[in-house]
């Protein structure tokens, strides 16, 4: 759809801005969007990633327009979206479901935003057959949903949401419905289509790998909120609280105590480790309680004695997984701790149930957390 | 279940079937009866059928009926979607359990209740403000009208419970404005529950009796008024080919409506 774009000089803003947004579903109850600031920039394929229940779905409701603020803005293009309904924002949502008319055959599935708005009939015509062919079905346009693979309707929903060229895309699941060889799949089309078209995407998920194999950058939420804003990368090797360590990806965790601190490194005293552990980080004050976070992958079998951050344990279980093995290990104090290791040899000799074990990671391996 | 039926089950099962359908068998076979008498079988004949054609009484009893069928399913669809829409989509609304109460109640309200109230009702409004003037065709469709309401409100909540709202939501994404949307999306998905909503009154108005005959007036008899009071003379074999035709159009009526109420499987 068109904006209503407003004559006035566009002021310096970012592409999307949310502004400290609240919804409240019951007045008085739990925000279901409690406070959210989020600024994206055109072009970006952004993330918000949660749990369900983390307000996530809600935040794009309202930014589709079927959810009104109950405080904060959110501005397209500078554009304030306040009172303005669904039928008149710059946005075009792809429902979980797809929500495809199902009297309607995929072209007329396409061609129903620029019927709205009342585009030649040619045009509407050739926009439909370009917007098929982006999305590969081409020689579909005729069937009805109901004569479509699950695979075929996500493409027609995305079709029917790219059609209007939108300033946004917003996706709610756009995975979930579908098996998972085909998901795997239908990620690096997504990510090549919103290259290609230049859209912005906006897409919900609970799939922490959906997430970061797809978006250029995440934001984690939880109960209402934003807890992390960052790249894939930034998100998984440094996470900024226990919550997004654990949600993101295995990880152990260690409760410590901060003894003290030497060449950038940091000595953690961890009773559930058996240890002194020293993790990269700058210095904290001796005596501050903290939590080392180490992932599975990033523990070592090692057989050396002078390793740093060595642990000892007795392998419990194992779940060979192809491409890597994850075993769990109990420490001497009892703690369990889940290891990675990548199966890098066709004959390697997987370790046995009660084996004793040492492990070690690096200093840098190791985040420390607020407890 | 295993495939076969028991002896019994089945012994049973005849039974059961011989209980409700043989009277009406006996009906369709006897009105193709060549005797005048309906309890002996003296050949095959259709004689009945075409005698059936010359009955001017009955010919203007079937018009009238039709008519008023018509009338009183067009009715009940408009009041019962409304109530059906207003049920399903306002989930909290000031009294919306009196409500649905209050649509449902003819289902289940004895029919001489609802005959007798609403002769006294329209008796009163004719003293009152003088219309309706007389009992006689608008009476009766508009007593129809209340039955069929009923009806089609279940009907179509049933079938709106089962709509996607998402589709509804996308319309409105791709730019469609509210009045819109339900004319383009809404109204074309539940278009079978409408369809089968109004034969369904279409049907309870054809067959209806006891409410017809409060609410009627003088040159107002509907087919079953006919029907009902010519048995009182004396069986006629014409009757059984009557009812026979009448039967058959129900039949067809009610499983059209039964095949539109199912077609939801279909469109999800």
């Amino acid at each position: 759809m068109s904006a209503p774009a407003a004559a006035a000089p566009a002021p310096p803003t970012s592409h999307l801005r949310i502004e400290d947004v609240v919804k409240r579903f019951a007045p008085g109850g739990a925000a279901a969007v409690d406070g959210v600031s989020l600024d994206i920039e055109a072009g970006e394929f952004f993330a918000l990633l949660g749990p369900s229940g983390c307000g996530k779905t809600t935040l794009l409701r309202l930014l589709a327009g079927f959810e009104t603020p109950d405080q904060g803005r959110i501005l397209i293009d500078g554009a304030d979206m306040e009172g303005v309904p669904p039928y008149r924002r710059p946005v075009n949502m792809m429902f979980q479901s797809y929500a495809l008319f199902p009297h309607m055959t995929a072209a007329e599935n396409v061609a129903f935003g620029l019927r709205q708005d009342r585009l030649p009939r040619a045009e509407i015509a050739a926009r439909v057959a370009a917007m098929l062919d982006l999305v590969k079905l081409g020689h579909l346009a005729r069937r009805k949903p109901h004569q479509l693979s699950g695979g075929e309707r996500q493409r027609v929903a995305l079709a029917r949401a790219l059609a209007q060229e939108p300033k946004l895309v917003l996706l709610d699941e756009p995975l979930a419905a579908l098996d998972r060889k085909l998901r795997e799949e239908t990620r690096f089309e997504l990510v090549r289509i919103q290259r290609r078209v230049g859209i912005t995407f906006l897409m919900v998920t609970h799939d922490q790998e959906e997430a970061m194999s797809m978006a250029t950058r995440i934001a984690v939420m939880s109960a209402g909120r934003i807890v992390q804003l960052g790249t894939p990368q930034q998100i998984y090797e440094a996470p900024a609280s226990r919550f997004v360590a654990d949600f993101i990806g295995g990880v152990n965790l260690f409760a410590g105590r901060v003894v003290g601190a030497e060449r950038g490194l940091l000595r953690v005293d961890c009773a559930e480790a058996g240890a002194q552990l020293l993790v990269e980080h700058a210095a904290l004050a001796p005596g501050s309680d903290v939590a080392v976070a180490v992932r599975p992958e990033k523990i070592t079998l090692t057989p050396e004695p002078e390793a740093r951050n060595r642990l000892e344990g007795r392998v419990l279980g194992a779940a060979y997984r192809g491409e890597a093995s994850t075993y769990e290990v109990e420490l001497a104090g009892g703690k369990l701790l889940r290891v990675t290791l990548t199966n890098t040899q066709r004959t390697i000799r997987p370790l046995a149930a009660g084996q004793a074990v040492t492990l070690a990671f690096e200093p840098a391996a190791a985040v420390v957390l607020p407890p | 279940m295993t495939g076969r039926l028991s002896l019994f089950l089945a012994v049973m099962l005849a039974v059961g079937y011989a209980f409700l359908y043989g009277p009406i068998v006996s009906l369709v076979v006897y009105s193709f009866n060549a005797s005048r008498l309906v309890t002996v079988w003296a050949g095959f004949s259709t004689h009945w059928y075409v005698e059936l054609l010359h009955n001017q009484a009955i010919h203007d009893a079937a018009l009238i009926s039709l008519e008023i069928a018509v009338t009183a399913a067009t009715g009940a669809l408009l009041l019962g979607t409304l109530a059906g829409y207003a049920l399903q989509r306002y989930r909290r609304f000031r009294g919306r359990a009196l409500f649905s109460l209050l649509v449902t109640a003819p289902l289940v309200m004895p029919e001489v209740i609802t005959g007798l109230s609403l002769l006294l009702l329209f008796v009163a409004l004719e003293q009152a403000i003088g219309w309706p003037a007389g009992r006689g065709m608008l009476t009766i469709a508009a007593a129809h009208v209340t039955l069929g309401t009923a009806y089609v409100a279940v009907v179509v909540e049933a079938r709106l419970a089962a709509f996607d709202r998402s589709l509804e939501e996308a319309a409105l994404d791709l730019g469609a404005r509210p009045a819109k949307v339900f004319l383009v999306i809404t109204l074309p998905l539940i278009a079978p529950a409408l369809a089968a909503g109004w034969l369904l009154a279409f049907t309870l108005s054809l067959d209806d009796l006891v409410i017809a005959s409060f609410t009627s007036g003088p040159s107002s008899s509907t087919l079953p008024m006919v029907i009902f009071s010519s048995v009182r003379l004396g069986v006629s074999p014409q009757i059984n080919a009557l009812a026979t035709l009448f039967l058959v159009t129900v039949a067809v009526l009610v499983t059209v409506a039964g095949r539109l109420m199912n077609a939801r499987a279909q469109d999800s």
